[in-house]
């Protein structure tokens, strides 16, 4: 029987690292963009993009 | 190049009835805390996640291409009559769980169905064990604990960042990530299980010899089985999406969105690293890990029990009628009618005691005359969760007196 530790050990490490940056991620947006300053609010649409850009990497990921 | 046989277009037909059971009871992955927290109406939800599931099976063959060959020996001798009772037994137990409003896994169910069919007919050869373990088994256990340590995590992330904000302000941020994230988490699902059931047609095809093995599906083949799963997503499994979305725990909209995006993630990673693992577990995993996230949620461990106890006994079980099935099967052309006219029973009579108190879009988030855990007797009437053993037994018209006999043992 060989299992490979290996592949499960980043399954877990991507899943969990992705998880919490992405939400962390929108929630900062979330925030900064329920704020009036200017500064909270440029935050905010920096965070959304990236977060668009790691869903943009998620779904080339399936297709390839 | 061959005719197209009446049994190979009967294991066709009988794959997107697989197919469509398989939308329709995974409907709750994507949309169920889309639906119970209100972000989007219940309908809505389930049309959007249909036309996602229907996208995402156009994305990609790689699954389709490896599903069977990985896990049942193709060069072994499976016939069409084995992959039809494979498809009936994963039928079955499908219906079976979703009566019971219980999130089990379809693939599961298809991979019970494979396993014991290719047993019954031609042993303990023609089935790769190691695969089985490596790629379902151990996926089985892990997945769902890592969806769930993730989304407790990003659960206390989100609302720890978002303590000062004002929550009026970001409740549409909140909606529109859950939105998002249940998008995703529909489009991995199309990605994953439509190509099963792809694969399972190809395998029918190569068997019949009108392709070659190893060859992409046909364009037919990924036309109809992305229409049979979203077409089952649309009418929706509302039993198993209360189940999700009320009964595991009770969900707010930053937890739903830690959740999905949680599942969603999980899902992508080990896709890319050929894991075939259960969209099912992970969400579930995921709607379970939120309820430790944040504070004063509290995790229902009745349902959470019930809800482990039938991903436990979903491959043997569909194992079991696949395996009864098939020995039926083989006896001829009346052996392979009986198990379709068992088959088909199943489904009306599953169908038939739904109407009794039916579950539908009108009242899937109506959970106050739910009672707790313990008190089986006022909830046996609804056939949930709760009333998992009379289901089994009142519904499954299986080709073996004893394989019911050992499921409800079970």
């Amino acid at each position: 029987m060989n299992i490979n530790w290996g592949a499960l050990a980043s399954v877990a490490g991507v899943s969990l690292i992705g998880t919490v940056g992405l939400v962390g991620l929108f929630t900062v947006g979330i925030v900064g963009l329920s704020r009036q300053q200017q500064s909270a609010r440029a935050t905010g649409y920096a965070a959304f993009a990236l977060c668009a850009a790691a869903v943009a990497y998620g779904i080339y990921l399936i297709v390839g | 190049m061959e005719h197209l046989t009446l049994l190979i277009g009967v294991v066709i037909v009988t794959a997107l009835v697989f197919d469509f059971t398989n939308g329709f009871h995974d409907t709750a992955n994507a949309m169920a805390t889309t639906i119970s927290t209100g972000a989007l109406a219940p309908k809505a939800a389930v049309a959007m996640s249909a036309v996602l599931n229907l996208v995402g099976a156009f994305l990609s063959v790689q699954v389709a291409k490896t599903i069977s060959g990985g896990i049942i020996d193709e060069k072994a001798g499976v016939k069409p009559e084995v992959i039809f009772a494979a498809l009936v037994g994963a039928i079955v137990w499908n219906l079976v769980t979703w009566l019971a409003g219980l999130p089990s896994s379809s693939s599961h169910a298809l991979f019970g169905g494979l396993i014991g069919a290719t047993l019954v007919a031609v042993g303990a050869h023609g089935i790769h064990g190691n695969a089985i373990v490596m790629k379902i088994l151990i996926p089985a256990v892990v997945s769902p604990l890592v969806a769930g340590v993730a989304a407790m995590l990003a659960t206390r992330a989100t609302y720890r960042i978002g303590r000062d904000a004002d929550p009026q302000a970001t409740s549409k941020g909140y909606r529109a990530g859950q939105i998002a994230s249940a998008a995703l988490v529909s489009l991995a699902h199309g990605t994953s299980d439509a190509q099963k059931t792809m694969g399972v047609i190809t395998l029918a095809l190569v068997t019949g010899g009108m392709v070659a093995p190893h060859s992409d599906p046909p364009l037919w083949v990924i036309l109809a089985a992305a229409s049979a799963m979203g077409l089952g997503t649309y009418l929706g499994g509302w039993r198993i999406i209360r189940t999700m979305g009320k009964k595991l725990t009770d969900i707010q909209p930053p937890q739903g969105f830690a959740a999905q995006t949680a599942a969603a993630t999980t899902i992508l990673a080990s896709a890319h690293l050929g894991f075939a693992l259960s969209t099912t577990h992970v969400v579930s995993g995921a709607v379970t890990g939120t309820g430790f996230g944040r504070r004063g949620a509290e995790v229902r461990w009745g349902v959470v029990r019930r809800m482990v106890l039938s991903w436990l006994i979903t491959l043997p079980a569909a194992a079991l009628v696949a395996g009864g099935a098939t020995f039926v099967a083989l006896q001829g052309s009346w052996g392979v009618l009986l198990v379709g006219l068992l088959g088909a029973a199943v489904c009306a009579g599953s169908w038939l005691v739904s109407m009794r108190r039916p579950v539908d879009h009108t009242n899937v988030n109506d959970v106050e005359e739910l009672v707790a855990p313990g008190q089986p007797d006022t909830a046996a009437p609804e056939f949930d969760a709760f009333a998992a053993d009379p289901a089994l037994t009142a519904t499954i018209p299986a080709p073996q007196p004893q394989t019911v006999q050992k499921e409800a043992a079970l």
